[in-house]
């Protein structure tokens, strides 16, 4: 048999010699590639113009704004209270962070603080919020380079956490919550109970990912020293959050810049070394682990008490107390048709969203609408790197590159 | 950590070269330079062991129409050695170029192109200098206080011709922009009432279609 097969390859092989001519030199063009707006690894809307010499990219030029809807030109004609809803529509994957940084922006401006207890809520979601986030990044990554499985169950422990955000807020995804002076409403009877149950049960979940993707060989072959960033280029570049973590730089807002209750809790900051798509999951994937030791220690923490200010010239009054006193009638019809003033002044204030630093830089002229309002997305010099990340690699990696910067087009392109 | 604030904005004002002003502003290091000191200044604090911004983590333009140079220009820098930040502002006006900062900090391209885009800054020396985030051939820089918010044109898919058609805004009900200053501090004509307006100036003989 062997004998066989044998004989039969040298056989072709010696028609093959006879056949072809000697030797024949293939010239490629370097031509231009058009990737998106409509793929499905462009995580939404990305245009991705591509110059590729055969299988090697050899400049990626991202075009944004496809999904630009003017945010900030609308935030100048509302009201700092109808603005809060125009966060969650920013990065639609972890809301209540970004309505965090505005929230905050405004509170320092107006001189007020949050009550202890809404600050232990924000605190708590989001830590959801940042392992929502998490679980749709590491999943759909693993999915754009060619994994089913790992998106269909992060889908499932998702649902489980938006039911957490319906409980709170009354909506799955654009909730709202999170208040100047506090946030909406308090939490409902039996709510933190479910959280505990859950954080329970979460970290095995945790490592049944882990096992699927940590050391497979597939994941490992399509991640590891694809995309590298040094701790030097990750800084010029402007990265933040998980991104420069992975690239060995130990900076964490909730840490180096406490706010809400961050300076209250015990948690470890993740960070890697190798600036890689790998390490990046890894740095991920560590953070929800460190995420749920914050929501459990939030939920000891957390006393019973008032959810938010009880200056009526910011919040407003109960509906019960409405119904009898004058007073909180006219309270109420100001703020939610007038709003309130904001002194005039300016303040960049940031928060430590999922993705990175998020940031809002807030001019108030002195009325009830903000003049000016910048937001510092945290994907936007994200993707600028892209090109940097990406020069060399093939195109499977540019793909492999896009999942791990954890991309959402709403905040990329406000 | 005010404390510390106040240090650094008064090392900033005693020690680095070209600052116009500098001081703290709401607990925040506020920097205001002129055009021509901005590079300098920018890379002093980029390199100088007291500031080490290793980050320039957002430029944005803000538009002040009444002003004889209405943009300023503003720049959040981040030390993460150092954990401060740093916001150094400078104005400029529709024509004048404000020398590019990517030389500085690579990231600086995008956040350029992206205030070139909405407010029509030019910036000299920036290597690429399209727009970045309106449409493919917009007019007009959508976040200066004169552009409207309703904006001029509007795009709908037209089923006859099969493509997208771009027309001119037009809106069934005026875009309503209620004035909530005081009326003791300069509201004359309440939202709305605009008859009586009418009224008391033409000493109502005139009557509103």
């Amino acid at each position: 048999m062997n004998e066989i097969s044998e004989v039969s390859a040298s056989g072709i092989a010696a028609a093959a010699d006879t056949a072809l001519p000697a030797r024949r030199e293939v010239t490629i063009d370097s031509h231009a590639m058009n990737f998106g707006p409509q793929h499905p690894a462009a995580h939404g809307v990305l245009r991705l113009v591509l110059e590729m010499d055969g299988e090697i990219v050899e400049r990626a030029d991202p075009h944004v704004g496809l999904l630009h809807r003017g945010t900030e030109k609308l935030i100048e004609s509302r009201t700092y209270t109808q603005n809060t809803p125009y966060f969650d529509r920013l990065d639609y994957v972890s809301p209540m962070c970004m309505e965090h940084a505005f929230v905050l922006a405004t509170e320092k401006l107006l001189s007020i603080e949050a009550p202890v207890r809404a600050k232990w809520i924000r605190t708590m979601f989001d830590e959801i919020t940042r392992i929502l986030n998490h679980l749709l990044n590491i999943t759909s990554f693993a999915m754009d380079v060619g994994a089913l499985t790992p998106p269909l169950w992060g889908y499932e422990e998702r649902e489980k956490l938006m039911e957490f955000y319906e409980a709170a807020s009354g909506a799955r995804l654009h909730a709202n919550y999170y208040r100047h002076g506090g946030v909406s409403r308090d939490l409902p009877a039996g709510l933190n109970e479910r959280i505990w149950a859950w954080s329970e049960r979460f970290p095995a979940f945790i490592d049944d990912l882990w096992n699927l993707l940590t050391e497979n060989r597939i994941w490992k072959q399509r991640t590891v020293d694809i995309g590298v960033m040094s701790a030097e280029l990750a800084l010029a570049w402007g990265f933040t959050g998980p991104n420069l973590r992975a690239s060995g730089v130990p900076w964490d807002l909730r840490r180096a810049q406490p706010y809400a209750m961050y300076d209250q809790v015990e948690f470890d900051v993740p960070v890697s070394r190798n600036g890689d798509c790998y390490d990046r999951y890894l740095v991920r994937m560590t953070e929800m682990r460190e995420s749920v030791k914050i929501i459990r220690q939030c939920i000891e923490k957390m006393q019973p008490g008032p959810v938010k200010i009880e200056d009526r010239k910011f919040t407003p009054p109960p509906r019960a107390e409405m119904k009898r006193s004058m007073e909180a009638l006219i309270h109420h019809f100001k703020l939610f048709t007038e709003g309130f003033h904001v002194p005039a002044g300016a303040t960049y204030t940031a928060v430590e969203s999922p993705k990175g630093e998020f940031g809002v830089y807030l001019v108030s002229d002195g009325t009830n609408k903000p003049y000016r309002c910048k937001i510092r997305c945290t994907g936007f010099s994200h993707l600028q790197a892209l090109e940097v990340m990406t020069r060399g690699h093939m195109l499977a990696d540019a793909v492999a590159v896009i999942g791990s910067i954890d991309l959402v087009f709403g905040e990329v392109d406000r | 950590m005010k404390a510390r604030q106040a240090v650094l904005a008064g090392v900033i004002g005693m020690d680095f070269a070209g600052v116009r002003e500098a001081g703290l502003e709401g607990g925040e290091v506020v920097v205001r330079t002129s055009r021509g000191d901005l590079v300098t200044l920018l890379t002093a604090l980029r390199d100088d062991p007291r500031t080490l911004c290793e980050q320039m983590i957002d430029l944005c333009g803000v538009d002040w129409p009444e002003r004889r140079e209405r943009f300023d220009i503003v720049y959040n820098l981040l030390s993460v050695s150092l954990n401060h930040r740093v916001r150094v502002i400078v104005t400029t006006d529709e024509a004048t170029p404000v020398p590019t900062v990517s030389g500085i900090w690579p990231c600086a391209v995008w956040w350029e192109r992206e205030c070139w885009d909405l407010f029509g800054v030019h910036f000299a020396g920036l290597a690429d200098h399209r727009r970045i985030l309106t449409d493919y051939g917009f007019e007009g820089h959508p976040l200066r206080k004169d552009f409207p918010l309703t904006g001029y044109v509007e795009v709908r898919y037209d089923e006859d011709r099969k493509q997208v058609v771009y027309e001119n805004v037009k809106l069934t009900q005026d875009f309503r922009n209620f004035q909530f200053l005081s009326p003791w501090e300069g509201v004359t004509t309440l939202p709305g009432d605009e008859k009586a307006h009418v009224a008391r100036q033409t000493g109502g003989t005139e009557v509103l279609p």
